[in-house]
This record gives C-alpha cells, sequence and structure tokens, in this order.
C-alpha cells in the first residue's frame, strides 16, 4: 500500500472526509459541454466529475483536441458564445453551483472566487496601457480597494507577491517592455488579487521558456502553499504535471479516461492511453529507449458511436470495448480508470 | 511530495534537474545597455521617420483648407455671395484686365474667385469633418458591437452594412433632393448615411481579431464586463485604424460632396462649394478657364494631400513597420 498523497500543509485540521485533506471547495459532477456548430454538435466536455480540496492541485492532461481547454473556460463559463451548452451536470464552488447562476452573478465570482491563467503571457495583457493600469483594474473592478492610494498600495502588494522586482516602477511599464516570464507573473499576480478559492491555469508555461518555466512552476506552488488555493493545471505535459500537482486525470475525448494521485498514476498507468502518453515523453521513456508514439488522431467529436472512444488507436481493444460505454474501474481508493480491460493490462506491475 | 521525488530520480529532465535560483527577468547590468540602445534607436528611428513625413501634402492641406475655412472672413474684403457685375468675367492679375482686387479673376456674377474658393473650403472641411465624425463614432460603434457580440446582432448588422453599402449614392443624393429640395443638411446627411458604412464593415473586422486575443479573454476572467470591455480594450487598439481611416475619408467625402455639388445634388447656389464653382464655370471653360481651373485645382490638391497624409500615418502607426526600421 502506497502513502497517501501528501497536503503540503497540515493546517488543514478541519478534517471533512475520510482523509485529513482541506474541504472540499470544488466539486465538478457530471459536467456536460457541448458545441452546436453549424457542422454538428461537438460533444467538447461530455460527462466530468472531479472533487478539489483547498490547497490541492489536479492536473489535466491530454493531447491537443482533447477537451481540455474547454473544460477549464466552462468552469469559468467563458466558453465560446454563442455555441456552447452546459447540457448536464453541476460545478460546485463553495456551495453554490456556476452552471446555473446567471451572467452578471457568474461575473461577480470570475477573478474573485476563481480565476485563471492564460497560456500565452504576450498575449495576456492589453498593449495600450501601463500594467499598474490594468492590475488596478483587476483589483477595482470587485470594490476590493477604493481609494487610489489604497488601489496602488494593493497593486504593488500583489507584484511583490509574485516576485517582481521593483515593483512601484514596473507598474508604470507597458507589457511590450517586460519579457515574457515577468509579464506571465503580472497575469498571476492579477489572477490571485482576491486570493480565489480556485485558480486555473491552462497552459501555464508553454509560452515560456524551459529555466523561466521551472522558476514560474514555484512561484505557483509557493502562492498555494501561502494561499492555500485549489489549482486545476491544464498542461500536454507530464512534467508540467508532475511538478505542481497532486493529483493527475488524463483526458480524452471529452472524457475523463484515468484519474489519480500523480505518483499513482505515472506508476502504474491503468489505460493503454496514459500509457501511451507515457511512452512518448522523453522524461518518462529515458535516455536509451525509442519515444513511441500513439497512432492515428483523436476522433471528432460530433457523432461518436458508443463505447470506449480510444479503442480505434488501442491496441488492446476487443470487440467489448465498441459496446457500451466504459464504467469506472477502481485501481486503488483513489485512482480510477474507464478501462475494460484495466484488470489484464500487459504492463501492470501489480 | 515524496512520490514526485521518486519520479523525478528515475526520469531525470531539465525540469526536474535543480537550477539555481537566478531572477532572470531582475535589473542586470544588461538591462542598462538595452535601455540606452533603446533610447538612441528611438531616436534615430524619429529622425528617420521624420524624413518622411509629408510636409508637403500637410502644408497643402493646412493652407487650402484649414485656415481658409477658419480665417475666410478675415482673408477677403469681398462677399462670397455678392458680386459687382460690371466686374464680371475679370482674368487673373497677370493677364490683361486682370487686377489685384481680384487676384484669380471673378465669376460670370462679379463675384470674387479667392473669396469663394475660400468659403468654398469652409463648406468641405464642415462637410467632411462631420460625415467622417458621425461616420467614425455610428460606423465603430455598431462595428464593435457586431464583431464583438456576433450572432443575431452581427448578422444583423452585417446585413445593414452590405445594404447601405450597396446604395448607389449619387441616385440616393438626387431622390432625396427631388424630394426635399437641397440644403447643407440633406448633404450630409446623405453622405453619412452611407459613410458610416465603411466604418462599420472595417471595424468589425477588426474587432473579430482582437476579440480573439488573449487580453480579452484574461479581462473577462477577472470579471470585466461587456461595455468596459469594449471601451477599454477593443477601441484603444482599433485607434490606429480609426486615425488612417478618418483622415483617408475626409478626402473621399470632400471629392463626394464636390461631384454631387456639380451635379446639382449637393450644396444650394448661390453657396460656394468647390463642386458648384466647377459646375458654374464649365460653359466657359474654353475662353474664361479661371471659373474651373481653380476650383478643379483645390479639390485634386485638397484631396491628394489628404490621401498621402492617410498613407503615411498607416505606415507610422502601423507596429509592425516600426519594427522593421
Amino acid at each position: 500500500m502506497r502513502p497517501k498523497m501528501s497536503v503540503q500543509q497540515s493546517g488543514a485540521d478541519s478534517a471533512t472526509g475520510p482523509t485529513d485533506r482541506g474541504d472540499v471547495v470544488l466539486e465538478v459532477d457530471d459536467l456536460r459541454m457541448h458545441l452546436h456548430t453549424r457542422w454538428g454538435v461537438t460533444k467538447a466536455v461530455d460527462g466530468v466529475s472531479f472533487d478539489l480540496r483547498a490547497g490541492e492541485t489536479l492536473g489535466i492532461v491530454g493531447e491537443s483536441g482533447s477537451g481540455k481547454s474547454m473544460l477549464a473556460l466552462s468552469l469559468v463559463r467563458l466558453t465560446p458564445e454563442p455555441a456552447s451548452r452546459f447540457v448536464g451536470g453541476r460545478v460546485v464552488l463553495n456551495g453554490q453551483d456556476l452552471v446555473s447562476l446567471s451572467d452578471k452573478e457568474m461575473r461577480r465570482i470570475r477573478g474573485k472566487a476563481i480565476s485563471m491563467i492564460l497560456q500565452d503571457p504576450q498575449q495576456s495583457l492589453n498593449p495600450v496601457f501601463t500594467v499598474g493600469n490594468q492590475l488596478e483594474e483587476a483589483i477595482r473592478i470587485h470594490g476590493g480597494a477604493r481609494t487610489k492610494d489604497e488601489v496602488r498600495a494593493r497593486a504593488v502588494d500583489a507584484l511583490r507577491d509574485v516576485h517582481v522586482p521593483e515593483p512601484e516602477r514596473r507598474l508604470g511599464n507597458y507589457p511590450h517592455e517586460m519579457s515574457g516570464g515577468m509579464k506571465q507573473r503580472v497575469v498571476g499576480a492579477m489572477a490571485m488579487v482576491y486570493t480565489p478559492t480556485v485558480l486555473i491555469a491552462d497552459e501555464p508555461t508553454t509560452a515560456l521558456d524551459v529555466t523561466i518555466q521551472a522558476q514560474y512552476l514555484r512561484l505557483l506552488n509557493e502562492l498555494q502553499r501561502r494561499t492555500q488555493v485549489a489549482m486545476v493545471v491544464i498542461s500536454h505535459d507530464f512534467g508540467v504535471i508532475a511538478e505542481t500537482c497532486d493529483q493527475v486525470a488524463v483526458m480524452y475525448a471529452g472524457r475523463f479516461v484515468e484519474h489519480g494521485p500523480v505518483a499513482e498514476v505515472f506508476d502504474n498507468p491503468s489505460h493503454p492511453y496514459t500509457k501511451g502518453l507515457l511512452d512518448s515523453h522523453p522524461r518518462y521513456v529515458g535516455r536509451d529507449e525509442r519515444l513511441r508514439s500513439i497512432p492515428g488522431a483523436p476522433p471528432e467529436l460530433t457523432d461518436l458511436p458508443p463505447g470506449c472512444r480510444f479503442r480505434q488507436r488501442c491496441e488492446l481493444a476487443v470487440a467489448e470495448c465498441g459496446v457500451a460505454d466504459p464504467t469506472p474501474h477502481r485501481v486503488s481508493d483513489e485512482h480510477t480508470t474507464w478501462c475494460r480491460r484495466a484488470e489484464e493490462l500487459p504492463w501492470a506491475n501489480r | 511530495m515524496t512520490e514526485h521525488a521518486a519520479y523525478e530520480r528515475e526520469t531525470p529532465g531539465p525540469a526536474a534537474a535543480p537550477i539555481a535560483a537566478v531572477n532572470i527577468d531582475g535589473p542586470v547590468a544588461g538591462e542598462v545597455r538595452t535601455f540606452r540602445t533603446r533610447a538612441f534607436g528611438a531616436l534615430r528611428t524619429a529622425r528617420r521617420r521624420m524624413r518622411r513625413f509629408p510636409w508637403l501634402p500637410v502644408l497643402l492641406v493646412v493652407g487650402l483648407l484649414i485656415v481658409p475655412a477658419v480665417f475666410a472672413d478675415f482673408l477677403t474684403p469681398h462677399d462670397p455671395l455678392r458680386g459687382e457685375l460690371g466686374d464680371r468675367l475679370r482674368p487673373p492679375f497677370w493677364m490683361d484686365g486682370g487686377s489685384m482686387t481680384y487676384p484669380l479673376g471673378t465669376d460670370k456674377l462679379g463675384r470674387d474667385i479667392l473669396t469663394r474658393l475660400m468659403f468654398g473650403a469652409r463648406i468641405s472641411l464642415i462637410v467632411g469633418t462631420v460625415t467622417v465624425l458621425f461616420g467614425a463614432v455610428f460606423g465603430s460603434a455598431l462595428g464593435m458591437l457586431a464583431g464583438y457580440r456576433g450572432g443575431l446582432i452581427d448578422r444583423l448588422v452585417t446585413w445593414l452594412i452590405d445594404t447601405f453599402l450597396s446604395l448607389p449614392v449619387v441616385l440616393l443624393a438626387l431622390v432625396v433632393v427631388a424630394a426635399i429640395g437641397p440644403s447643407f443638411g440633406t448633404i450630409i446627411a446623405i453622405i453619412s448615411v452611407t459613410i458610416w458604412a465603411i466604418f462599420a464593415r472595417v471595424i468589425r473586422g477588426e474587432t473579430l481579431s482582437i476579440r480573439e486575443k488573449d487580453y480579452i479573454a484574461r479581462a473577462r476572467v477577472a470579471g470585466v464586463g461587456t461595455p468596459r470591455i469594449i471601451l477599454r480594450y477593443i477601441l484603444p487598439n482599433l485607434a490606429n485604424t480609426l486615425i488612417v481611416m478618418a483622415t483617408l475619408q475626409v478626402g473621399v467625402v470632400i471629392l463626394g460632396e464636390a461631384s454631387l455639388s456639380f451635379i446639382g445634388a449637393g450644396i444650394p447656389r448661390p453657396n460656394p462649394s468647390w463642386g458648384v464653382m466647377v459646375s458654374d464655370g464649365r460653359d466657359n471653360v474654353l475662353t474664361q478657364w479661371w471659373l474651373t481651373l481653380f476650383p478643379g485645382m483645390a479639390i485634386l490638391l485638397v484631396v491628394m494631400s489628404l490621401n498621402l497624409i492617410g498613407d503615411w500615418l498607416r505606415d507610422y502607426l502601423d507596429p509592425k513597420l516600426r519594427q522593421q526600421e
């Protein structure tokens, strides 16, 4: 039996669940978000469920087009309009279902209780205003500080929290006067202004170079330790996930195919797709081995037949895989896979 | 994070390797250098760009359009509407029978051509600015709304734009003028109605591309509402486009007003519109050529200058071209 994933903080002493972890702050229950386009209905998010506790990080990995970004946008209700429809499920944040809120109510929650960092720092700031101007807007928008000095002071603090040197001077800079890493820090500062309950980071480091990436991930970890924010990190890079996350969910064609503690999923991948992703990652495979790729491409998300969505690309697929949707299979207490043949995977090390 | 450590040991990689805690973005020595080179570079490019500054067109627009339009009352002793019939059809001063009283000669009713040109400049300037202002404000408001909101609003606005752009302006003007008579207000209304669609179409397209930028998404994640996004995030990023378009459109409108006035569907006589003046003189073009040449030259020089200024502004404001310098 492996040890439980550690919570970094012992501050979670108000044990609510069976384990001594933080409270559940975000509960996603069978979320279904479909996109109605001219070419048909794309089931971008099709029955995703997970819980997230304070101070915990869930990583979501998958190929391009697996629906991970759409899942992230669904959580903040910023899916493309007017194509997107929430056809089912709930997103419960602090006991409140976000799916059923009006647009106005949702706007009050965005940036306050739930926040997001986007992929490209070069594009995340409005080029025509100074960084300070935009940071102060983010502070003012929810009325957290009123007087000019107060807003200014909070903006300086926010930059200091993300280790921007000389924050007072930096506030007067325009985005083009800053490096990518510095800009991404500013974006992080904006997202953390109100110490949200949940922070979503969609490929937060993809656009940064490798050394800055490591710094930024460390910054995210530090912010989390300090504020107990629950995070959802979207990435296609297992390295980033390993660095930041407690839990990982592997997404394929709008659904989770495997979900569990990071180390368990890495050590004991229990879905052929997870295994395929890991085998195509140089850090996992090792220096002397050849990287393998998964043949084929993800299916179109319109008009999907029943059954496992990975079966066309799966080496282990059998006839039953195409009969009905796979049911969750518990590998361990917290480790679930949606593979019919989970018991008979050839690489299993149990 | 013991589990992570185990994973990292098995699989060494760039992100797992310990990285010295250097602050790459800190104020290091290199920054001073970049600042200095940047300052010098800016100076150099500013000088280079000034060399391309369209001095002559700007001078022409100021001298032929703006100054006469504003100061016409002080610059001439003559009345643009009343002439001395005894002094009719006087040639310019350098010709036989010409005098400095009427430097560019007089027309059939003995009115001073230069005076009429100055007051004509006022009409051109007013028509040009009022219609372009209306077109820019109304057109970009609808364009931004359509581009940002999409859906039904977009389809409606696009349909409106297409409809208005397909209206034949001259025919429309003739019909309206035939129905309610020519006046200053009518011509402004007719041109405004057609010009907003040009702005709306371009602004809608630009908005469509700006809408997809991450900073819009970031603002929405922060809880910024639609009106604020349009005013603070979309409009400022459209400013360059709007300035260039407006400059070019003033030229187009002045030409349009002159054309409509020429065919009698514009500014009613006896007002001294440049188009009216060209039209009035065309019967005498072979004998009293100064009746048509001077207003014609005024139209040509002003419109061409505005186009050249617009072209220069487009290059000057384009960040991509700026980087190449």
